[in-house]
């Protein structure tokens, strides 16, 4: 082969073989992140140079095996079989096997190496296997399988040399691993089904290919294979697998039991286990960590110090991070101050929009060293099994427990853990319900309206318990809607729920910075894009039109005052008033008056869209008193007490009353008021769920602000 | 009772048994069966979870937590 070309290598694996931890081993820095077509699938590449040459690396999804019924395996599978849009066959697969557990992983090694491909294993964690006095002879090994066999710890960089030599020696001699003796009656099979499909007119299909559409329940290579359109694959399939059934095979069992048969046969003595069984360190702790009540107590524990790091801890760096930006802002200001319309789209626009972006970044980074310590540890399967009994019923499961968890503190971070779900459908759903959680930018909010309007009325107490409520209105419908969706529009049977419960190991600093780093650049480069360009969308419509005859005006009024900052905030009042904005709002406040909303509070919800915890300064600009208020500011409560209905059938009665400030909480509480949510979710699953879920967030906030304010004046008065 | 054939879901936490058969066609199942849980496979229930379900299992030195409704896929022969 031309010496000049780069080598591809597909890395395949079991889940918890630390096949990532080899990769980025193999590849360092020069990885690549990004999207299989038309699937939410990463896909991680990176260069590896050994023995002179140049290696593609391609780190598949984890696998236990080819059928192919995850997203995750269905990549797995098309691209070893070269039906990836744009992606070859790889030259040669590296199959990492979890030393402790060969029998099981060679399983999978076996299912590539039908497929036609020069195979090496790296056996690795063959440290851990060492100490549990499980022996594997790698040479012995190597001989019966007939492919290389390199021993590796993965954590340490051990046998990358070797591994490498291997995989060179593979791809110049393709080494092919010992195929299974298959019985006559699956010969006779799959010959049977090649010929059928050559008579459909079908691409021609390798045996190992073939094996796959006979073996799996619905096998994505018979989709790839050019069955022409209209005609039913079924009767052939059922005729082939006749075959199997006559000669006492049951098809869909019957990979599993050859495959494992020639497997015991060629690890028989090469693979030892100790004769007494020891206790391990990992049985000891799980009596403790998954006890029914101590386990749950740790758990509670854990839980609550990832909440508390990222609601509380984060704190200052956001807090660095706003001054930041606003001592930025006011460094660039000056120099633009001869073009006000640049000024405010440098300031408010792009600079604004940019720090929109990076103040999510210490939430995400903290959050994402649980993350990585959770699962490095193994200890997030046990609070999966621990809490998948509370999310399994509505198609959700355990694993869903940390992203809502997260999202109260912000969404943003919560969408991005559901990456830690495998399941397709429930990671979905988590992002559906995600952002139903009470983040901390609706704590304003909630602040302002019970200090204005229920503590004065109805004292400390009754505050208390509001602002409890407010927190747990969106997880109580988050349930209902995540079972509604599955049930109406996801409309797919429960998935089956098997998590491997890995050993405990010890969490490597280095691959817990490398997940952090990862994250927040992947974070920054995809959402980080979109997010300042929202908030440069809603910048301009706040700020146009702008006549200067709005200005001339307004000062001319105020002048008697002589007070240039009420003369000011008079001016961005009269500016906002008149926006393109204000206009929408006028023009919607109608859908809003049966939750109580007269065309301020409208302005003040559409302008929170893009990021709900401007509502405070807006309601500052809108009521005239600056947008430099905060949720405490007795100006903003009085200036709201003070409204009245100027027209209509309420006129002269004020326009905030408890029902009015409940309806306008609930719906800061259900609706999804955040542009970079909205575009992480995008990220996560697509735009047409990301769009799904502000459209439904919205409806139900609606619902619930006219339910409340209707219920409200009925009880309330 | 040692012998007794029942689903996998109905052991108890600490009880044994040898896989004899499955639901074929269920996706839990097949899953089982690239993991190795074959028919003669030995399987034990390691624990039941605080609130009832998932179980966690063990068969061929490996620890899975598995739905009861995903276990009641699989027939084992009790054993002990």
């Amino acid at each position: 082969m031309d010496k000049s070309r780069s080598i591809r290598v597909a890395l395949v694996g079991n889940p918890n073989t630390g096949k990532t931890t080899l990769f980025n081993r193999l590849t360092g820095s020069r990885q690549k992140i990004g999207n299989y077509p038309g699937v939410t699938v990463d896909k991680k590449s990176g260069t590896w140079q050994s023995g002179g040459r140049t290696m593609t690396l391609v780190d598949l999804p984890g696998a236990y095996s080819l059928a192919a019924t995850s997203p995750d395996e269905r990549v797995a599978l098309d691209f070893l079989t070269g039906h990836l849009s744009g992606e070859e066959k790889p030259d040669a697969v590296i199959c990492v096997v979890d030393a402790s557990n060969v029998v099981r992983n060679l399983f999978l090694a076996s299912q590539v190496a039908d497929l036609g491909l020069p195979l090496v294993i790296a056996l690795n964690m063959s440290d851990a296997a060492d100490k549990a006095s499980i022996r594997v002879d790698a040479a012995l090994l190597a001989r019966r399988l007939g492919v290389p066999v390199v021993r590796t710890v993965a954590t340490r960089g051990e046998g990358i040399e070797a591994l490498g030599k291997a995989v060179l020696h593979a791809v110049e001699s393709r080494t092919l691993m010992a195929e299974v003796p298959w019985p006559e009656a699956v010969q006779r099979a799959v010959k049977y089904l090649a010929a059928g499909l050559e008579k459909e007119g079908a691409q021609s299909l390798a045996p190992g290919e073939l094996r796959r559409i006979l073996f799996d329940r619905h096998s994505a290579v018979l989709e790839r294979a050019g069955w022409p359109a209209g005609s039913d694959p079924e009767p052939l399939l059922a005729a082939s697998r006749d075959i199997l059934t006559a000669a006492g095979w049951q098809p869909l069992s019957a990979e599993a039991l050859l495959r494992y048969e020639q497997l015991g046969h060629l690890t028989a003595d090469a693979v030892s286990f100790p004769e007494k069984r020891v206790r391990t360190w990992t049985e000891r702790l799980d009596t403790v960590l998954t006890h029914r009540v101590w386990g749950l107590i740790v758990f509670a524990a854990m839980m609550f110090l990832v909440f508390q790091s990222i609601y509380a801890w984060s704190g200052p760096f956001m807090d660095a991070i706003d001054g930041a930006v606003v001592r930025m802002q006011e460094w660039v200001a000056p120099w633009l101050a001869a073009w006000p319309t640049l000024q405010s789209l440098v300031v408010d626009g792009i600079v604004g929009g940019a720090g929109g972006v990076f103040i999510f970044l210490p939430q995400i980074l903290v959050l994402f060293f649980f993350i990585a310590l959770l699962e490095d540890t193994g200890y997030m399967a046990r609070g999966a099994f621990l809490m998948d009994k509370m999310f399994g019923w509505c198609g959700l499961n355990g694993k869903s427990f940390v992203p809502m968890l997260s999202s109260y503190a912000c969404a943003i971070p919560g969408v991005l853990a559901t990456r830690t779900i495998e399941d397709p459908q429930a990671r979905l759903t988590t992002i559906l319900v995600s952002p139903l959680m009470s983040c901390s930018a609706r704590l304003p909010v909630y602040v302002l309206m019970i200090g204005a309007f229920i503590e004065p009325t109805y004292g400390a107490i009754a505050a208390g318990v509001v602002l409890f409520t407010m927190h747990f209105v969106g997880l109580v419908v988050a349930v209902p809607v995540a079972w509604a969706v599955n049930k109406f529009v996801l409309r797919t049977r429960p998935q089956p729920f098997l998590l491997e419960m890995p050993p405990y190991r010890l969490p490597r600093l280095r691959d817990i910075l490398w997940r952090m780093w990862e994250r927040a650049r992947e974070f920054l480069v995809r959402a980080g894009t979109v997010i300042v360009a929202m908030t440069i969308i809603i910048w301009a419509l706040v700020y146009f039109p702008r006549p200067d005859a709005v200005r001339e005006r307004v000062v001319e009024e105020l002048s008697v005052l002589n007070d240039p900052d009420a003369v000011d905030a008079a001016v961005s009042a009269a500016y906002i008033e008149q926006s393109y904005l204000a206009r929408a709002g006028r023009a919607l406040q109608p859908i809003f008056a049966p939750a109580g909303f007269d065309w301020k509070i409208t302005v003040g919800v559409l302008a929170s869209f893009p990021a709900r915890e401007v509502i405070v300064a807006t309601l500052g600009t809108i009521y005239g008193i600056g947008g430099e208020v905060d949720e405490s500011s007795g100006d903003l409560r009085s200036a709201l007490t003070r409204e009245f209905w100027t027209d209509g059938p309420r006129a002269g009665h004020p326009v905030f009353t408890v029902p009015v400030a409940l309806a306008i909480m609930v719906f800061f509480a259900l609706c999804l008021q955040c542009g970079a949510t909205v575009a992480v979710m995008a990220k996560e699953a697509n735009w047409g769920w990301a769009i799904f879920g502000f459209v439904y967030m919205t409806v139900l906030a609606w619902l619930g602000a006219v339910l409340t304010y209707q219920l409200g004046t009925r009880w309330l008065g | 009772m040692s012998g007794e054939i029942c689903p996998l879901a109905d052991l108890r936490a600490g009880e044994r048994g040898r896989v004899e058969d499955g639901t074929a066609d269920h996706p839990a199942f097949q899953r089982l069966l690239a993991m190795g849980l074959l028919p003669g496979t030995e399987v034990s229930v390691v624990q039941v979870a605080p609130l009832g379900d998932p179980v966690e299992v063990e068969f061929r030195g490996m620890r899975l937590s598995l739905r009861k409704a995903d276990a009641a896929t699989v027939q084992v022969a009790r054993l002990d």
